[in-house]
């Protein structure tokens, strides 16, 4: 017989004029290789079907379905129960807009996000359909992935205590972004045009260095590392631009 | 009392934003077209993401895929399809692959480059050496995969269906196309003769909306969560092949064609990727011991998917199987690989075995059995994309059957597919919106605003029943998973059609537990549930019917492919009120590039056919080594 184990939900509708933020208590019994995706789904099936949350993937791919467990942003799917004591409390992630109980609105979050930082490759470029591909080394292209396998899941964002201060603060996830355009040499922008976007206040000099991005970030990227050097060119660029009449460009 | 309902007006409507859906937007927007792409989830979220392995292109670049050219990669979609597919939208297909992959590269795609001089890879668990040519340095690499004659499949890591959507939504935002994220079309606007576009319904609010559009897409993706166990994510439920089915016109093309994917883990269904194999990975038994060097001498592990799918589940019911509490299963071995490998290469499968198993694969096996993976059946469509039967109606993707696949996809065939259909469709609704207009009867809308809100008002109130929501699904789940899975036989399949058509009556009694407003996932399922029931029923029905094994299909009382009576394609339509699909057929294929043969694995009992138009001997037969 597994562990009786106690799940604490925030339950809130917006849309519903007679709901109000609280808690809602279930009990499951544990089994083999429970997930959260499992006991949530089971809770709903079972005990309460107007139970709200979001998995998509269900294998730490899609990054839809990160809430606040016990207190530490991370994707549901991928929690074992088993490395969670009897009691679990599960919360929405905050700085993202709710939509009801556990489900929040990552979806214009991200797409405003992505406009603000121009994520795409800016090329002058036309695509040559019989042309062979430009060649790159793999080592490069293998450096772009390492940002490119960012998901968007928003653990940075929700574990950044900027973000949650200042709704305009841009966020890790903004700025491995950047990081991996500015590694990209398909991609035209130059030092000025990076920093239009990302040296202000809401951006890479806004961070306070807190560092709970790189700490739950499910995927492990380097987002330290990338801060870091973002800031320094960020930080180069500004005083290229206070000198800018003796520099070469 | 009448409420009132948002409406949007575009040119194009693309109801699903994976890779496919985001591919004919960004194609659309590029001709100036104003699109509206519907999501269930964000887009970034989309199913698309989860695919590992890559993307069949035939570039030639590595030194293993030296020679390789638009004929073989033909030549091994049609031999894939075990002769199902369409062989003139196949060849389109192939033709347009590489150029996708570098249009890709252009709007960048970081693909793994081919790095000179000496390298070892591994094949059926031995070493080897190749030597990577300077001249091609830089230039877009490949790995192998399953059912090719040359390693042709060009790949992110194992990431390449996040990078290409990641890349592909980027284009979107570029565009301005604008994105409706968590909302779902409930049903198609239609006259009988044009489709006008959808009735949605908000997922965040719960309220309908109306989408008015001049052309309308439909791509989103396959139907696997049909069954109990499937490597797809939990929202690919065939929303697309519904829509489609309740018109009663737009028939769903070859539903009974249902792929199995080989490593799946277990107990979550999981997809490993067939990268794991294709970097010479091996599957073993209880003993330990290999086994598909026994039943597939020549491919071995690298058979096709349907093939290695069969042998696994004939080698565990020769009690082969290695018994666990969720049944018995295989091994997958990639220890011999090494850590490196492992921690670059199959990254995303050495995360989910961390995460999801808690083994190490550089020390411990993967317990694997195969899966529901790839609906190969879709709404049917012609060579523009286009459906049969509405105009402005087109699908793309999996959620189509253009049909390039047949009846088993090769493996890395569906991501290129969702680029490569996306590109050419795109490019026809494009032409289609050039000059045409149309006039649209407001009462059309209306009526199919009435029809959907009265539909939900009866689920909210059980004024039909009360069956329970979930317990339909789990039991339609278990029928096809039992009784229309890997191998499938007459008498198990007449039961299914007749323990599905009970749980379709049931599900027209479904009435809800919760009664909240707003998105409310109990009713968002209650919607769907008697769709699915129907598309279940399309593919048990047509299963039933098809007396011949061919690809994926594996009919124990019909072990030979039967070219003579079943080349052909089934087209399941649903008229409203009856308890069963229609069922029609058509030819697989205007054009025989390649007459009916063997595969080259596989088990292979033919029947052949004489029709002259099929067989007519191809003047230069195409080398497969």
């Amino acid at each position: 017989m597994g562990r009786m184990l106690k799940f604490n939900v925030f339950r809130f509708n917006p849309q519903d004029p007679a709901s109000v933020p609280h808690m809602d208590a279930y009990y499951l019994e544990e089994t083999d290789a429970m997930t959260l995706f499992i006991a949530l789904n089971r809770i709903r099936e079972e005990l309460d079907p107007s139970l709200m949350f979001d998995f998509v993937c269900r294998a730490g791919i899609c990054g839809s379905c990160a809430m606040m467990i016990n207190g530490r942003p991370d994707l549901a799917c991928h929690t074992k129960t088993q490395s969670l004591p009897d009691e679990i409390t599960l919360m929405p992630l905050p700085v993202f807009k709710l939509i009801g109980d556990l489900s929040v609105d990552t979806g214009s979050w991200f797409r405003a996000m992505h406009e603000r930082v121009e994520s795409w490759v800016h090329t002058t470029k036309a695509f040559d359909t019989e042309a062979v591909e430009e060649p790159m080394s793999n080592q490069l292209a293998e450096e772009i992935y390492e940002l490119e396998r960012c998901i968007e899941c928003g653990c940075c964002v929700a574990a950044c205590g900027k973000a949650n201060m200042r709704p305009d603060f841009m966020g890790a996830v903004a700025f491995n972004r950047i990081a991996r355009f500015m590694m990209d040499p398909r991609d035209e922008r130059r030092g000025q045009e990076y920093f239009d976007v990302v040296g202000t206040e809401e951006g890479i000099f806004g961070c306070l260095g807190l560092l709970g991005c790189e700490d739950v970030c499910p995927k492990d990227i380097p987002l330290q590392d990338q801060l870091g050097i973002l800031r320094r060119k960020m930080g180069w660029q500004s005083i290229r631009h206070l000198f800018s009449r003796w520099l070469p460009d | 009392m009448e409420r009132a309902v948002d409406t949007f007006y575009s040119d194009l409507l693309c109801i699903g934003a994976g890779l496919a859906g985001e591919r004919v937007a960004v194609e659309a927007a590029s001709h100036g077209f104003q699109t509206i792409c519907l999501s269930l989830v964000p887009p970034r979220r989309s199913h698309s993401s989860a695919a590992q392995g890559g993307m069949q292109a035939s570039l030639g670049n590595a030194c293993m895929g030296e020679g390789d050219c638009t004929d073989i990669h033909f030549s091994d979609t049609v031999k894939g399809s075990d002769w199902g597919c369409d062989q003139e939208v196949a060849r389109l297909f192939v033709e347009t692959a590489p150029v996708a992959v570098r249009e890709m590269a252009h709007w960048g795609i970081p693909w793994n480059r081919v790095v000179p001089g000496k390298g070892t890879y591994f094949k059926a668990g031995k070493q080897y050496e190749k030597v990577e040519s300077p001249e091609r340095e830089g230039l877009i690499t490949a790995r192998d995969f399953g059912g090719t004659a040359k390693w042709r499949t060009c790949y992110t890591s194992d990431g390449t269906g996040h990078t290409l959507l990641f890349t592909m939504d980027n284009e979107v935002v570029r565009l301005g196309v604008t994105m409706h994220d968590r909302v779902e079309a409930i049903c198609l606007i239609h006259d009988g003769v044009s489709c006008f576009g959808a009735v949605a319904r908000c997922l965040k609010t719960g309220k309908l909306r109306v989408y008015l559009a001049r052309a309308t897409l439909i791509a989103t993706g396959g139907y696997g969560r049909l069954y109990r166990e499937s490597t797809n994510a939990v929202i690919c439920d065939g929303a697309g092949q519904i829509l489609a089915l309740r018109t009663g016109i737009v028939p769903i093309g070859n539903p009974e064609a249902v792929q199995f994917h080989p490593t799946g883990i277990v107990p979550t269904n999981i997809l490993v990727t067939e990268g794991c194999r294709g970097d010479g990975g091996t599957l073993k038994d209880v003993n330990g011991e290999r086994f598909m060097h026994i039943y597939e001498p020549g491919k071995q592990e690298l058979a096709s998917r349907d093939v290695v799918s069969r042998w696994m589940m004939h080698h565990i019911r020769e009690g082969k199987g290695v018994p666990s509490p969720y049944g018995d299963h295989l091994w997958l071995d990639i220890r011999h690989l090494g850590e490196q490998h492992l921690k670059t290469k199959l990254r995303e499968v050495d995360e989910i075995c961390h995460e999801f198993l808690g083994i190490d694969p550089a020390t411990q096996m993967i317990p694997v059995r195969p899966a529901q993976h790839y609906s190969m059946g879709g709404a049917r469509t012609n060579k523009d994309g286009a459906a049969y039967g509405l105009k402005g109606l087109f699908a793309a993707g999996e959620a189509s059957c253009w049909d390039m696949h047949g009846f088993n996809r090769l493996g890395g065939n569906s991501l290129a597919e969702t680029i490569v259909a996306g590109r050419i469709v795109g490019q026809k609704i494009s032409e289609f919106l050039e000059g045409c207009d149309v006039a649209i009867r407001t009462d059309l809308p209306r009526g199919f605003v009435k029809q959907e809100e009265e539909r939900i008002e009866r689920i909210i109130r059980g004024k039909d029943g009360k069956e329970n929501v979930y317990a339909v699904r789990n039991a339609m789940q278990d029928v096809l998973m039992e009784k229309v899975g890997i191998f499938r036989n007459g008498a198990d399949l007449r039961k299914a059609v007749e323990d599905l058509q009970e749980i379709h009556a049931r599900a027209g009694r479904i009435g809800l537990r919760s009664g909240s407003v707003g998105a409310h996932p109990e009713l968002a399922l209650a919607l769907r549930m008697t769709g699915m029931v129907r598309l279940a029923l399309c593919v048990a029905y047509a299963a039933e019917q098809r007396t011949e094994s061919r690809g994926c299909h594996a009919r124990e009382d019909f072990e030979a492919r039967n070219d003579r009576d079943w080349l052909k394609r089934t087209l399941a339509t649903w008229n409203e009120g009856d308890a069963l699909p229609t069922l029609s057929y058509e030819p697989n294929s205007a054009i025989w590039e390649i007459p009916p043969g063997e595969r080259g694995y596989g088990t292979c009992k033919i029947i052949c056919t004489e029709d002259p138009a099929v067989c007519r001997m191809d003047p230069e037969p195409i080398e497969d080594n």
